[in-house]
């Protein structure tokens, strides 16, 4: 019993010693700078995605494509033009498509069948960069803010909304790739990180998922631009060295639905904004 | 407290028995929908990257069982792996430390935007703590730190150190480690680097 706990002391000293607390000490530190940081910008007036929102509002009410008409028709799920708590619900299944969209699905399809608008350079533009705007990262951020404050409501009654959350967890344990990863190798574990990098438990209900999944879309400050679920699950695999995944495919869309099925419950605050 | 012990386990137990028809329902997701959403997603990318969507036997397996395999499984994962490890024809396994810590730091390579000609990493302190000194280091492997001395610098252990970083899944079934030399991710001398950083007595890792 002593010698057992003589060695447990011993273990901790010895993690001192080796620079785990340190390296745990500048994390906190980091984390605070950031949290700071994201209190300061977190107001309508300072942080950069709400410019993001009114070019969506904008481009919302714009009247284009070949029917020269806009977007305000548009059923998110809650009724033609219904805006306020439609991200909260999505994705889901849609009776008029007989499939479950995400949000940029779901509007790719009302641009092909209200604006009956050509598509292609909206999917071109599909990340914005530098000197190159993003359709659908303005409509997303304006969509989702109109959920702020609201809880996450995944939405599980139609068989297909629950037949694209049990694809979306296969998905999630499912590896392969040059480094053989899945998410979960990242998403499962408790209290992991990559470098100094907190990974949030994603594989289970729980806040973890809540507070990932009610904060996106995000501003990244490293890229300059609102990035929404769709570009965050490409950057995943593109971190797992997986090819470049297929926007609007239905792949992304499944793990979404099971990632919101997990963040059910949680409090959206978006456009929130992370490093 | 023994009983009450007995009867926590118990409730453990009851509530385990309740979630599992959840979890079965889940993995009965018929594998042919999985490759069709795979195929919508990544079925556009390049010839040369097509291959690294199908799974080998040992990533479907691991997927299967989410990567606790049972040990018959755990068994033919380790013997199926062990057969692809290539040792070095020259019979050593320690290159130089210096290159290795570099191999080390750096995570390039393997991304779809990567240049292909660039030299690659083996992104190391992205999971593991080495060098004492690196203080931005990941925890989802073991901390490594003063692996060569631990091990008192043995040939067994350096040889077991190359086999591991070739093909981890030979040493752990279901690791989460990346197969780093059968994957051709990491050549040889790469390897070889990467030992001497482990096991060299002049490395920063057993300083």
């Amino acid at each position: 019993m002593r010698a057992s706990r003589l060695l447990s002391l011993l273990a901790v000293a010895m993690g001192i010693l080796w620079g785990g607390v340190p390296a745990a000490h500048a994390q906190d530190a980091t984390e605070k700078e950031i949290e700071r940081y994201r209190e300061m910008l977190s107001d309508p007036f300072s942080n950069p995605a709400f410019l993001f929102v009114d070019r969506g509002e904008a481009l919302w009410k714009l009247a284009r494509g070949e029917k020269n008409v806009s977007l305000e028709t548009c059923d998110l799920g809650e009724g033609p033009g219904k805006l306020e708590g439609a991200f909260a619900k999505l994705p889901r299944y849609f009776t008029d498509a007989d499939r479950v969209m995400d949000l940029e699905q779901r509007l790719l399809w009302c641009m092909e069948k209200i604006q009956a608008l050509d598509t292609r350079d909206i999917v071109k533009r599909k990340f914005g960069r530098p000197g190159v705007t993003s359709d659908m990262q303005d409509l997303v951020a304006f969509i989702a803010n109109k959920s702020s404050g609201l809880k996450i409501e995944a939405q599980q009654n139609h068989p297909k909304e629950q037949e694209m959350a049990a694809l979306g967890e296969a998905l999630f344990y499912r590896r392969g790739g040059q480094w053989d990863f899945s998410c979960a190798t990242c998403h499962e574990a408790e209290g992991q990180r990559i470098r100094l990098q907190g990974l949030p438990v994603l594989s289970k209900p729980g806040k973890a998922a809540q507070s990932t999944m009610g904060t996106w879309p995000t501003y990244r400050v490293s890229q300059s631009q609102v990035r929404t679920m769709q570009h965050r699950l490409w950057d995943c695999y593109w971190q797992m060295r997986w090819p470049d995944a297929a926007y609007g495919s239905d792949g992304i869309t499944a793990l979404t639905v099971y990632l919101q099925k997990n963040a059910n419950g949680g409090e959206i605050q978006v456009p929130s904004i992370k490093r | 407290m023994r009983t009450l012990i007995h009867s926590a386990a118990a409730a453990l137990f009851a509530v385990a028995a309740f979630t599992l028809p959840a979890v079965a329902q889940s993995a009965k997701v018929d594998p042919a929908v999985v490759e069709k959403a795979v195929t919508g997603m990544f079925g556009h990318a390049p010839a040369a990257w097509q291959e690294k969507i199908v799974q080998d036997e040992t990533q479907k397996a691991c997927s299967l069982h989410r990567n606790a395999p049972p040990a018959d499984v755990a068994k033919a994962i380790s013997a199926r792996e062990e057969k692809n490890v290539v040792l070095p024809a020259d019979g050593k396994f320690l290159g130089d430390w210096k290159s290795g810590e570099k191999i080390a730091q750096s995570g390039y390579g393997g991304r779809h935007t990567d240049d292909p000609k660039r030299e690659v990493g083996g992104n190391c302190y992205a999971c593991h703590q080495l060098s004492k000194k690196e203080l931005s280091f990941g925890t989802m492997g073991p901390s490594l730190v003063e692996y060569g001395k631990i091990r008192k610098y043995k040939d067994e252990d350096v040889k077991a150190a190359f086999i591991k970083i070739y093909n981890a899944q030979a040493v752990f079934p279901c690791s989460n480690m990346p197969r780093l030399g059968h994957s051709k991710h990491l050549n040889e001398q790469q390897i070889k680097d990467l030992v001497a950083l482990l096991f060299d007595p002049e490395s920063p890792v057993n300083k």
